[in-house]
């Protein structure tokens, strides 16, 4: 058996999980980026410390992100890593692709590249792993010309917006996410491909409340879909649950968080409270088939998601609490090239929105743009007796 | 390092042709570098766009934020664009003999 050249790396590959390093293996025969890769990986794993060096700015005409650029700290010692730039293309709403359009991808990317790809990065993007300056632009117009992709975002700019499939294969999607998701794409090119802010911002969209993309954690701007009037009960199918022996009590009334619901044995009748229920999905998670968001349908939009870099992780807050989400989705584009100017103009370097607004106030923010305090933006009504006042107010 | 023949001189340039050695920054330089950028020839709104941030980079030591840069040159980013197709990183801050931005424009 012949010495392996990464024994350190080999490790990773006995657990009982996928391996990056077997997938990585299975290109390094083919292509010697990838072999380089695993080699310059192993010293770092002896190393301990990263060979790539610190940023690179490389790009494709006309673009001011989408690509970012990566060279080796050895070049001499890794020259097919010498340089090793990650292309991010933008993802089709709710990621479905064609088998030709993945093939198609995969064809260019061996073509101009490692063929190392990586479905999908943390912003959703499809993530094209390591190619040199020479390549960037041609692999570009092959992608954009032939297969009909785009370049997705980076820096500080708006980052690919992304949704969960919606109405495409969930029934309980509010609003179409795949048609809102894309259309806020092509809206919003400017701020996609040319970076201008403090920082990133992202928008992610969910159909509903059980907020599959987690747009809540991981967006500066989710767009979560509900319902204002009050979800729908169907009886007959209740009965059938509780027929079946499903317990109605404790897996579905108990678990309400606000207890908006009610449980008539006598009647088999389900009652709700609909002014107490802050459409959680629980319910209608747990009895599909009898319960069902309401009709009058829109979103709720929150700010200031982010995960933790110059301050800790946020959880976003909520802004607009429903705002009616169809084409071509005016109301909301108005709103958020409001928050886009407040934040540009107070952010400092690499400050998200959310840390904007906790440095300056909610307060603040939303007399900036226009927007009315409202009770859904608190957790719970404030407990001390002291109150903010302004000294133009008498 | 390696270097490049800039402005008749020989210019040490980091991998993404960056200068290295900024107060060696001359026209004759910025024009060499606008070629390989797609930039050349200038016009006067690029020279604007370099001069702009070169004193704002010999006076505070970083690259302005975008915000600065369009509202000072009364340029917009679409403008910018056009000039230097890089964009203002990539392209003008090259130009302008910046060393590489880490993040701001
Ligand atoms: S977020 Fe809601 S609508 Fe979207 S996939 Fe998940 S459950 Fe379905
Ligand atoms: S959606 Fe949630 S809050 Fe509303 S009734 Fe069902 S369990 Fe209660």
């Amino acid at each position: 058996m012949s010495e392996s050249e990464t024994p350190r790396l080999d490790q990773l590959e006995t657990g009982p999980w996928p391996s990056f390093v077997s997938e990585i293996k299975k290109m390094a025969g083919r292509k010697p980026a990838a072999r380089d890769l695993l080699r310059q990986m192993e010293l770092s794993y002896k190393d301990r410390v990263t060979h790539w060096k610190h940023g690179g700015i490389v790009g494709i005409r006309s673009y001011g992100g989408g690509v970012i650029g990566r060279y080796s700290d050895s070049p001499e010692q890794f020259p097919d890593v010498a340089a090793f730039h990650t292309i991010r293309v933008n993802q089709p709403s709710g990621w479905f692709y064609s088998t030709k359009a993945l093939r198609q991808i995969c064809d260019i990317w061996e073509k101009y590249g490692s063929g190392l790809t990586n479905f999908h990065g943390s912003t959703g993007d499809i993530i094209l792993l390591g190619t040199t300056t020479e390549k960037l632009q041609p692999c570009f117009n092959e992608l954009s010309d032939e297969a009909g992709f785009d370049l997705g975002g980076s820096g500080s700019a708006l980052r690919t917006p992304s949704c969960c499939l919606g109405p495409a294969r969930c029934e309980w999607s509010c609003i179409d996410t795949l048609d809102l998701c894309n259309d806020l794409t092509h809206s919003f090119q400017d701020e996609l491909h040319r970076p201008a802010w403090p920082y990133k911002f992202k928008i992610k969209i969910s159909g509903c409340p059980n907020d599959c993309v987690a747009s809540i954690a991981r967006s500066d701007l989710p767009i979560i879909g509900t319902w204002r009037d009050s979800l729908r009960i169907d009886q007959e199918e209740v009965r059938k649950y509780a027929a079946d022996g499903f317990d109605i009590e404790n897996e579905v009334v108990a678990l309400c968080p606000t207890d908006a619901l009610e449980w008539d044995e006598k009647t088999l009748t389900l009652k709700l409270k609909a002014e107490d229920c802050v459409r959680c999905m629980h319910c209608i998670n747990r009895m599909p088939k009898a319960l069902r968001p309401g009709l009058e349908r829109g979103a709720t939009l929150l700010i200031g998601g982010k995960a933790p870099i110059m301050k800790g992780a946020f959880l976003s807050w909520v802004l607009v609490p429903f705002m009616p989400m169809t084409p071509p989705y005016t109301e909301f584009k108005v709103l958020v090239r409001k928050i886009w100017d407040w934040w540009d103009e107070n952010g400092k370097t690499r400050e998200r929105v959310g840390e904007v607004i906790e440095r300056l106030g909610m307060a603040r923010f939303l007399r900036d743009v226009g927007l009315k305090p409202l009770p859904q933006m608190v957790f719970r009504p404030r407990a001390n007796p002291y109150v903010f006042w302004r000294s133009e107010q008498k | 390092m390696p270097k490049a023949k800039l402005g008749g001189a020989e210019i040490e340039v980091d991998e993404d042709g960056f200068i290295q050695e900024p107060d060696k920054w001359n026209q004759a330089i910025a024009e060499d570098i606008a070629r390989t950028e797609e930039a050349f020839p200038m016009k006067e709104d690029a020279w604007k766009l370099v001069n702009y941030l070169r004193k704002y980079y010999l006076d505070f030591g970083i690259a302005p934020p975008i915000r600065m840069l369009t509202k000072q040159t009364g340029i917009d980013l679409k403008t910018i664009y056009r000039l230097f197709p890089g964009g203002p990183a990539k392209g003008a801050c090259k130009v302008a003999g910046l060393p590489k931005p880490t993040g701001c424009v």
